[in-house]
This record gives C-alpha cells, sequence and structure tokens, in this order.
C-alpha cells in the first residue's frame, strides 16, 4: 500500500505527484533528496527502500527520473516496488519513452492511468492492453463515451471480448538466453539457461490454447516415453493468463491468450551445458608501456548451427592509444569511450575457431590509484534455430469453441547471450 | 513554498497574471475555452504552483458530459478540497448525480473521488451513494466501491459501522466477481488493521472457500490481497492448513514476484506442523522460485535477498545447492551485492567452500571499498563456521594481506583476531601481521592488532617494541585503542614477569601506560579499568590473581554470523515481503507510535499541510470569491491578521494542532534510539563503568558480536550490581 506516488527529476525535484490517502505531509517528499545523499555518503550502498521518521521511502530509478512511493505503514515492500516498475512499463507503452520531457508532456493521462492503476494505494488494473481501451490520448468525443471493458473485472482480465482476425495466426518465439561466468582460470563458476516462450497471437474470439512441451516432468507422471529429449524445468513463470492450478495437476499449460505480444512463459535451468563460444584470453604487459591481448574464441556448437553477430568486449585500460590488431575474420575496433576494443565476427560457424591479437600503447604518466575495477570480458551472440536447451513445442493446440476457425501456428527457435561473461586474467610482465 | 509564502504576505492584484487570466478561462461562455483552463490550471498544480484561489470556478465546470473536463476537475477537488471545505459541499450535488449516471466509468469515477475528499461534512451525502454503488450491477463499479468503503472508515470509523458497510463488504467476499472479492477483502484487512475491535476479517471456513476460489481467478495484485490474508490467518486445524498450502502451491509459478514471495510466505507459515513428508516437499518447491526471484529487477532482489536471508535464518538448509546463483554480478548494484555476500556465507558448507573462497577472494580485489571489507569479513565467517576450511581461509587471508592495498588489510586483521580465538596453530603468521603497522589506522584493525600482540606477548619477540610505540602515543588514540593498548601492556608484563631480559622493559612499559590512563586521562572507562588493573597487580607480590583474571582463558566463539534473536525472527518471518522483513526490524521501531485511536501525529501533519496551504491562500481566495474586491481591503485584512470567513476554520485548526507537531520529530527517532542501543555490541563504547569493566574482566571487547560476549556482559553486570 502506497500513501502517495511521485516522479522526480534527477534533483529530486517533483515533476508530478498523486496523493492516495492523503496520510501523509506531500512535503516529506522535500526529504527525499536529502536522505539519499546522506546515505550514499554513508556508503556506496544505499537501498531501494529506507525510513525516516516515520515514513517509508521506496523508489527506483528509470532513465533520468526517480519513481518514489512513500508509505507510513509496514507495506507490502515487494509489490509497491514491482508496481512502481509496473508504471514505467505501462508509461512506456503509452509513450514510447518514459522521461522528464514525457511527464510534462502527457501529465493529463498520467493523472488519469494513475487514477485507473491504483485507488487508496492498492494496485489496480496494470494490462496496458486494456487500459488503453478506455484511456486513450485522443480525447472523447461527447457522443460516444468511454465505458470500462468489461475484461477489467473479469476473470479473464487481460482479454477483451469481439476481437477479429481474418487470418488467424499465433506465432511463438522460443528464446533462451544465457548467463555465464567463467572465471580467469577457465573454469565455468555459473552456467544458467533463462528461457522464455514469447507469442505474438492474432486470433478472434476467445480461444482456449494448449501448448506442449518435452517437459520431463509431465513424461514422466504420464508415465509416456519420449522419443529423442526430454528437458528438467528447474523454475517455470506463467504470464497470468496460465491456468496455474491446471499446471500443478498435470502439467498441462492451458490459457486464453491476450491479444497480440505477450510473454507466456519464461523458465530456468541450471544444468552445465558447454559453453556455446569458449574465450580464453591472454594478457601481456610490457613493461608497463604497451599491452597485448591474445584472444582464442571457439564455437562449440553443431557445424549445421551458426552464430550471429558475435561481438566479443574486451576492457582494456583507460587512456589507452595507439591500437594494432590482427585477426583471421571480422572486425576489431577501439571504443576508449567505452575502455574496451571490441571484436565483431558476422558469422561465427559451428565448430570453427578464430584468434585475435590486440596491442595498445600506455600513457607514460599514470594516475596515481591504478584502475582496479575487474570488468570481465562480455560476450554477445544470436544462434537461430537452436535451443541450448532443446527444449521444442511438440504441439499448440488452438479452439474457440464458437468460431471454430483454421488457425496456424508459427514456431521458431533462437539462443542468445545474456550476461555472458569471462574474467580477465591478470596481466603476465614481460 | 516559500514563494508561496512570500507572494500570500504580499497579495498581488488579482486582475492580472496567470490566475485572472485562468480565471477567466474558467468562466468562459465558449467550452472549449473553458476546457483549456481547466488543462492550464492543473498544469499550473502539476508544477507545484498553488491553484487553490480558483477552486470557485472549477467547481462551476464540474456539471459536464465531457469525460476528460470531469476528471480533471475531479482531479482538482481531491487536491484542494481541504482548502475550502464549505464549498466542497457544492460539489456534492453533482457527485450524487453523477454516482447514478448510465456509464459506469462515471459511477466508478464519482465515488471513488468522493472518497476522496477528505472533509468531514462530505460524510453525510456519502451514505447513500455508497450504499447503492455497492449493490451496483457493473463489478467495476463495486470494485471501486469496496475500496470506497476503506477511505470512509478511515475518514469516519463510527458512521461507517453504523451503516452496516462493513456487513455490505463482508457479503461481498462472496461476490461473483474475482476482482471484487480481491478488493473487498483488502478494505476489510485494512479496517482490520487499523481497528482490530471491529473484527472486520474474520476467516471462516466459508470464507477460506470463496478465497481460495478467487486466487485463481484475479488478478496479480488481488492474488497479493488474497494470500495476504491466507498469510496472517492462523488456524490449529492441520486439515485446513494442508488445504491451503495444497491449493496456494501452484502460485510459485506466477510470473509476479511479489505473488510468488506472498505465496511462499503463506506455505512457509502454514506448513508448520502438518506432516513431515509434506513439509519436506513443499520446502524443496520453495527453493526453484526463490532462486528466481534473484533474477528479477535489482529492487526486488533486495528485497527478496532480504526476505531469503530470514528464511535461512530459520530453515538453513532451504538453498545449498544453490550457491552459484547468489554470485555477484560485476554489474549489480551495491546493496544487492552485500546481501548475496550475507546469504552465501550462510549456504557455506564443506562441499561449496572452494569455490565460495575462490569467489570472496575475487570480490575481495575490487573497488568498492565497502564491498571488499564485507568480502574480506565473510572469509573470516565462513573460516570460524567451518572448521576444516580455517586453513584454506587464513592462506587467502595473507594473499590478501600481501596486497598492501589497505583497507583490505585493515580489515585481514580484524578478522583474523576471530580466527586466532577459534583457532590455536597460526601464531606463525603474527609477524606478517605485523608488518603492516604503520599502515594500520582504523580503530577496529589497530584495536584488533593490539589485541593479537598482548594475547601472544610471549611469542612475539618485539611485542614490548611494539607495544612501546603504541603507549608513546596512547594519548592521541581512541577510547577502544586505549583500552586495547592498556589491556595489551598489563599482559605482556605478567607473562615477561619471570623473563629477566624483557620484565623491566615490560613494567617500565606498564607504569608508564598506567600512569596516563590514571592521571592524564579523563576518561571513566579508561581510568576504571586502569585503576583495576592497579588494584589487582598491588594485591599480591607473584600476581597470581592478577593472572586469574586477566590470562584467564576465553570462551571459545563457534560463529561469527550474526542471527537476530529468536523472537524477532519468528515475527518477521511472519512479515514476509512487507517492510519490516526487509529492515529486519519489527514494524513498531520504524511505525509512528499510535496511541489509542486518535489520528496519528503523520496523519495530522498531513491534514495541517493542507490547511496550512488553505491560510495562505486564504486571502487570494477571499477575493476570488468576492470578484471586485479592492487591494486595499485585502491589505487590511492582511495586517489585521484575520483571514476571511472561508478560511477561519482552517485558522483555528492550525493553532489546535500546533502542539502535537512540535513533538512530533521527538517521538519517531525515540524507538530507534532505544533499537540502536539494544544492537551496541558489548564492546562499545557507550557504556558506563560497568562496561569498562566488563571489557576488563573478559578482556573480549573486540569482537562483542557473538552472544557469548553478550551474555557475559549481562552476567558480570549483574555481579556488579550485586557488589553494591
Amino acid at each position: 500500500m502506497a500513501s502517495a506516488i511521485f516522479f522526480l527529476d534527477l534533483k529530486g525535484k517533483t515533476l508530478l505527484a498523486r496523493n492516495y490517502r492523503g496520510d501523509i505531509p506531500m512535503s516529506a517528499v522535500e526529504k527525499f533528496p536529502i536522505l539519499l545523499l546522506e546515505a550514499e555518503e554513508e556508503s556506496s550502498a544505499v537501498p531501494p527502500c529506507f525510513s525516516h521518521e516515520g515514513i517509508n521511502y521506496l523508489y527506483i530509478k528509470h532513465n533520468n527520473l526517480y519513481v518514489l512511493a512513500i508509505t507510513k505503514r509496514n507495506s507490502n515492500a515487494t509489490e509497491i516496488l514491482l508496481f512502481l516498475h509496473k508504471i514505467v512499463e505501462v508509461f512506456t507503452e503509452y509513450f514510447k519513452e518514459l522521461e522528464e520531457e514525457s511527464i510534462r508532456d502527457n501529465f493529463v493521462i498520467i493523472y488519469e492511468l494513475l487514477d485507473e492503476m491504483m485507488d487508496f494505494g492498492y494496485p489496480q488494473t496494470t494490462e496496458t492492453k486494456i487500459l488503453q481501451e478506455y484511456i486513450t490520448q485522443e480525447s472523447h468525443k461527447l457522443e460516444i463515451q468511454a465505458r470500462p471493458p468489461i475484461a477489467v473485472t473479469n476473470a479473464v482480465s487481460w482479454r477483451s471480448e469481439g476481437i477479429r482476425y481474418r487470418k488467424n495466426e499465433v506465432f511463438l518465439d522460443v528464446i533462451e538466453s544465457l548467463n555465464l561466468l567463467v572465471n580467469s582460470n577457465g573454469n565455468v563458476l555459473r552456467s544458467e539457461i533463462l528461457g522464455a516462450v514469447k507469442m505474438k497471437c492474432y486470433l478472434s474470439g476467445m480461444p482456449e490454447l494448449r501448448l506442449g512441451l518435452n517437459d520431463k516432468v509431465m513424461f514422466e507422471s504420464t508415465g509416456r516415453t519420449s522419443r529423442g529429449k526430454a528437458i528438467e524445468m528447474e523454475d517455470v513463470k506463467f504470464h497470468q493468463c496460465v491456468r496455474l492450478s491446471r499446471f500443478e495437476n498435470d502439467r498441462t499449460i492451458s490459457f486464453i491468450p491476450p491479444d497480440g505480444e505477450f510473454e507466456l512463459m519464461s523458465y530456468r535451468l541450471n544444468t552445465q551445458v558447454k559453453p556455446l563460444i569458449w574465450v580464453e584470453c591472454m594478457i601481456e604487459s610490457h613493461s608497463g608501456s604497451r599491452i597485448e591481448y591474445m584472444l582464442k574464441a571457439k564455437a562449440q556448437f553443431k557445424r549445421r548451427s551458426t552464430a550471429n553477430n558475435v561481438e566479443i568486449i574486451v576492457p582494456v585500460p583507460e587512456d589507452a592509444d595507439s591500437p594494432r590488431f590482427r585477426t583471421n575474420i571480422g572486425s576489431v575496433h577501439y571504443h576508449p569511450e567505452k575502455a574496451a576494443i571490441i571484436w565483431k565476427i558476422k558469422q561465427f560457424g559451428g565448430g570453427k575457431e578464430f584468434l585475435m591479437r590486440a596491442e595498445l600503447g600506455l600513457p607514460s604518466v599514470k594516475e596515481a590509484e591504478p584502475e582496479r575495477k575487474k570488468r570481465p570480458i562480455s560476450v554477445k551472440f544470436e544462434i537461430p534455430y537452436f535451443t541450448t536447451s532443446g527444449i521444442q513445442v511438440r504441439y499448440l493446440k488452438i479452439i474457440e469453441p464458437k468460431l471454430q476457425y483454421p488457425s496456424l501456428p508459427w514456431v521458431r527457435y533462437i539462443s542468445c547471450a545474456a550476461d555472458y561473461h569471462v574474467r580477465l586474467p591478470e596481466p603476465t610482465q614481460t | 513554498m516559500a514563494a508561496n509564502r512570500i507572494r500570500s504576505m504580499f497579495p498581488t492584484a488579482p486582475r492580472k497574471g496567470e490566475t485572472f487570466e485562468l480565471r477567466n478561462g474558467l468562466n468562459s461562455q465558449y467550452s472549449h475555452e473553458r476546457k483549456e483552463a481547466i488543462r492550464s490550471t492543473i498544469a499550473s498544480m502539476t508544477l507545484g504552483k498553488d491553484v487553490s484561489a480558483l477552486f470557485p470556478d472549477i467547481i462551476k465546470n464540474m456539471a459536464t458530459s465531457d469525460l476528460d473536463q470531469k476528471k480533471l476537475v475531479y482531479l482538482y477537488l481531491m487536491n484542494y478540497a481541504k482548502t475550502h471545505p464549505d464549498l466542497c459541499i457544492l460539489a456534492v450535488n453533482t457527485f450524487v448525480q453523477d454516482s447514478e449516471d448510465p456509464n459506469p466509468l462515471i459511477r466508478a469515477l464519482a465515488i471513488r473521488t468522493m472518497g476522496c475528499i477528505r472533509v468531514d461534512k462530505i460524510v453525510d451525502y456519502m451514505e447513500e451513494p455508497l450504499r447503492k454503488t455497492l449493490r451496483d450491477e457493473s463489478p467495476y463499479v463495486r470494485k471501486t466501491a469496496a475500496i470506497c468503503v476503506a477511505k470512509f472508515f478511515d475518514l469516519n470509523p463510527k458512521v461507517c459501522i453504523e451503516n452496516g458497510f462493513l456487513e455490505t463488504l463482508q457479503e461481498m467476499i462472496g461476490d461473483s466477481n474475482p476482482m471484487v472479492v480481491a478488493n473487498s477483502v483488502q478494505a476489510l484487512a485494512e479496517i482490520n488493521e487499523s481497528d482490530p475491535d471491529t473484527n472486520a476479517l474474520q476467516v471462516t471456513p466459508s470464507t477460506l472457500k470463496k478465497l481460495l476460489m478467487a486466487l485463481n481467478e484475479c488478478t496479480e495484485w488481488g492474488r497479493v490481497t488474497i494470500l495476504t490474508t491466507l498469510a496472517d490467518y492462523r488456524t490449529d486445524d492441520v486439515k485446513e492448513r494442508e488445504h491451503i498450502c495444497e491449493r496456494v502451491v501452484p502460485q510459485f509459478q506466477h510470473v509476479n514476484p511479489s505473488v510468488v514471495l506472498a505465496a511462499v510466505k503463506v506455505v512457509f507459515l502454514h506448513m508448520q506442523g502438518i506432516a513431515p513428508d509434506m513439509v519436506k516437499q513443499y520446502t524443496r518447491k520453495m527453493a526453484p522460485p526463490l532462486v528466481t526471484l534473484v533474477s528479477s529487477q535489482p529492487e526486488v532482489q533486495y528485497v527478496a535477498l532480504r526476505n531469503i536471508n530470514l528464511l535461512l535464518q530459520a530453515q538453513p538448509d532451504i538453498l545449498t545447492k544453490e550457491i552459484r546463483v547468489f554470485f555477484c554480478k560485476y554489474n549489480d548494484p551495491p546493496y544487492v551485492k552485500l546481501e548475496k555476500l550475507e546469504i552465501m556465507i550462510r549456504i557455506a558448507n564443506e562441499k561449496n567452500i572452494d569455490q565460495l573462497l575462490m569467489e570472496l577472494k575475487e570480490y575481495a580485489l575490487e573497488v568498492d571499498m565497502d564491498f571488499v571489507k564485507r568480502a574480506v569479513k565473510a572469509i573470516g565467517q565462513v573460516a570460524i563456521k567451518i572448521d576444516s576450511a580455517a586453513e584454506r581461509c587464513v592462506t587467502v587471508l595473507l594473499d590478501l594481506i600481501n596486497t598492501k592495498v589497505n583497507y583490505v588489510v585493515q580489515e585481514a586483521i580484524v578478522v583474523v583476531k576471530d580466527i586466532f580465538r577459534k583457532y590455536p596453530g597460526y601464531e606463525g603468521i603474527i609477524p606478517k601481521l605485523c608488518q603492516n603497522i604503520d599502515e594500520v589506522d582504523e580503530p577496529n584493525a589497530r584495536a584488533a592488532l593490539i589485541w593479537i600482540v598482548g594475547e601472544y606477548a610471549e611469542k612475539i619477540n618485539d611485542a614490548g617494541e611494539i607495544l612501546g610505540s603504541f603507549v608513546e602515543g596512547f594519548q592521541d588514540e581512541t577510547t577502544q585503542v586505549q583500552l586495547q593498548i592498556l589491556t595489551a601492556v598489563v599482559k605482556l608484563f605478567l607473562k615477561t614477569a619471570q623473563n629477566p631480559a624483557k620484565s623491566s622493559e615490560s613494567q617500565q612499559l606498564l607504569q608508564t601506560v598506567l600512569k596516563n590512563a590514571t592521571s592524564e586521562n579523563d576518561n571513566p572507562d579508561i581510568r576504571d579499568r586502569a585503576y583495576i588493573y592497579w588494584r589487582l597487580l598491588s594485591v599480591n607480590p607473584d600476581n597470581a590473581i592478577a593472572r586469574n583474571v586477566i590470562l584467564a582463558d576465553k570462551p571459545p566463539i563457534t560463529s561469527t554470523i550474526q542471527n537476530l534473536p529468536q523472537g524477532l525472527l519468528e515475527q518477521l518471518l511472519a512479515e514476509l515481503s512487507t517492510l519490516a522483513s526487509v529492515y529486519h526490524k519489527p514494524p513498531a521501531a520504524f511505525m509512528e507510535a499510535r496511541r489509542g485511536k486518535g489520528l496519528g501525529v503523520l496523519m495530522k501533519r498531513a491534514i495541517e499541510e493542507q490547511r496550512e496551504n488553505a491560510a495562505e491562500n486564504s486571502i487570494a481566495a477571499g477575493a476570488g470569491g468576492a470578484q471586485k474586491s479592492n487591494i486595499e481591503n485585502l491589505l487590511d485584512i492582511d495586517f489585521d491578521g484575520a483571514a476571511p470567513a472561508s478560511a477561519a476554520g482552517g485558522g483555528v485548526g492550525l493553532a489546535d494542532l500546533m502542539s502535537p507537531t512540535v513533538q512530533s520529530p521527538v517521538a519517531a527517532p525515540g524507538s530507534t534510539n532505544l533499537d540502536d542501543l539494544f544492537g551496541l555490541s558489548a564492546g562499545g563504547t557507550g557504556g558506563g563503568g560497568g562496561g569498562g569493566l566488563e571489557n576488563g574482566f573478559a578482556g573480549l571487547d573486540l569482537g562483542g558480536s557473538n552472544s557469548g560476549a553478550r551474555q557475559q556482559g549481562k552476567k558480570s553486570n549483574q555481579d556488579i550490581l550485586g557488589l553494591f
């Protein structure tokens, strides 16, 4: 429960505020930047919620804004912080970008949205698509007054009735993001797959969908033996349209989808998989005047797949100069503003191995305190038609009881790097 | 604010300027001009300008069929109602009409806004519309009306109860619409919290059934509400608890982390006492969703980590396999990194220690000083926690000391002192520690080093020299360090008494330090301790008693990981996901104290703030009411200090409220201070003579962090009291 919500600029000046309960003086917000500053002076770790004189401040930062909620009760902190993120999400969908300017330009609609999204400090409707049905940027004509869509309060609060498409289509994207952390000795510290099933639904009426995956737990519970691989998802999260108790009972994923784009589910796997792109690095420092990097990158996936838009970002000391590169593929550029060199490879075939050498000059005058912030090498890539986990969509059944139309599901798979890091070794001195 | 105040002191003529323009616009005969003026008024309001003087003009624009315009007018009313309590009555008519509009959006808007107008007089006019809208055919209106009951109760509990609104809400838990159910539960929960005597929210078997039904159908926020209610519900019926767990577990799969955490809370609280194999199964099911919370937005992660910390204190083994998840990413915000460290040391065990140590060493070489220090401390904590890892930890610490990075070395010294207290046999590294003596400038680290030197004085060849240099600068040290020097020198003296080569040197030192501490120092703690040593040493020639007291064996430490006291932990586990669980403090420690059923201090301040605004603008408002007033009159009024009729009430209210406001800053920190006192370690400098004595006897004043020391502190305090 929040007493009031504020949008502040980075100096802490209020851009817009909505007082929901009137139980805290609004001037309490003036204390916020001061408290933040005090906390920053004391420690580098300033938590996203703190209390002062009986008032609790919970905030998030987005672009050049603070979105702040205040409350005097022992409120649900998770709920408030998530609601703040939800505000950012909804407003971003409304205004493309949420920042100081868009707050000023859209204040009328922001008040309307804040009124609809929260009442007396309790979150209400936060589905952008439904909100857009009755809160629009164009002013309402006198004759046709907007009405609350039935969906607002319905059990199916994410889809309105009466949707019609000439061609009924569903696009399913299975996207697996890889989080990997390798230490400087080449040991994998952490390897995690975060998968997501995203959908674009262009279906008429109120269709019932059922999604079948090669889910190991389901195969085991139904006692069927699967051809091929089954995967074991460690944790699954579903969009609110999915019937959770049904999933708990027999692992069936059944739902009435929202219209258009949404994320149906996400899952996590902690299994140790071979890192798809392996990067090794050696650093040689030549008496402090030059530094040399030797990189080896290897694609450890099947030959028939290809990684696209591979970027290997290697941090280098600040103020390095006169870069020289040598590589047998792609292009290498020095980006002084990021203090990094970026090796780009458009297409990286499975099983291939490439090398790159970089040499940079170091300034003769050094800063007193050597930079010790240990930035790792980051790797970015995308591998289409491939999932690391081996997850597969077995079927997607679409039934609209009234309309009974034929429909076409399309499925795509892609793997990509998310937090994919390799820690740099210490340079060897020569 | 200040600008407003100045402006109200020198009111400008309302004939020109922005307010004048807006007023003209609001009274225009053309609807588009009126609408534009309303928009501009709200724009000024948003910018923080005070436009309350336009109240009467805005209110004229209330009756309109233009929904946008109506919303803006309503918004204005909510913001400025307090400034013109009398004029609010003019708005009532439109509200009542709107609450019967054919469009549910308008009916809901009217009832929602009406509840936000915190003016006593509105209560009488609100009863009927509220009663009707609670029975509205549109669920959208009903769900809005349900929340409005909570607003009404907040405004006037007595009338709210008399009208039977609580009963209506209780019936609405059975509404066919899930969102209406959720909001009714929310409103009842709030009413119940602000006045438990109402018994507003009673979970009976039949309501329980309804809640569990609605749980699967309502929005994510509605689910949080229902889950929170389920978590607060206490029952001894094991069957019922099992049933609740069973129905709530599917919510672990919800995408919204607050739903997940609320579900974890329900299951965690209700699974106590059900069949052990079920408990095991639920505990196992709880782990993956908890781990997934760690990949949510950083702020949410922080709350989750603080909560996981609590859960681990209650059930240390739920996440032992998951240590990798808590490894810090280089771009995690600092507050997340620190919390992850706390979790890591809690789930450290013999299996994962190697991996963890490598990680901790990596962190100790980062740049963020707070994080680095915490990482070094963590190494010490796992060394003490896991016996078999002690040696590996010491090796890592030595590597870190070799880096010569000042704050790393200092923190490492503090940590090594604890390791010495648990494991013998590491004296070999003392010379290495002493090499860094000149760079150690933090009191904690200095004190730790001196303690080590005193404790192992017989094994350190140049202990006398080292302590000698500290004794020279005795007066410049902090209290904590002075106490250590004192104790260490006495230990040195006792330990070298039989060694003719050193005894004279240490005797010399002892005399200097005792003299310094007694005659040249005005800190009672230090003087007291010095005198006690002095007496002890002069009792008998071979110092047997002094030996027994000062060189007594210290109780071993078993853990340096701080756990919350059991009572507080249990209280906080029932508060999972709330602010209390984030702060690790009971709600009473950070919420303003509320005595009886009166308004809280903050609420009074909030009301007063609005009244103050009203008073400031009373002159302008008066001018607005009488359109053709002239400046001279206004100035007269200002000099008299009397406000025009419409604001007179506000003025009196201000005076009434003055006294409670003065107290307000005192009330809140008072409780926090108390809390701080409890948190003070036994070796803190805040103690009086008793504290000092206790330190002297136990020689334990360094760590002070383990409960053993604290208990001992209490005991010796009692002993001393007994003496008197």
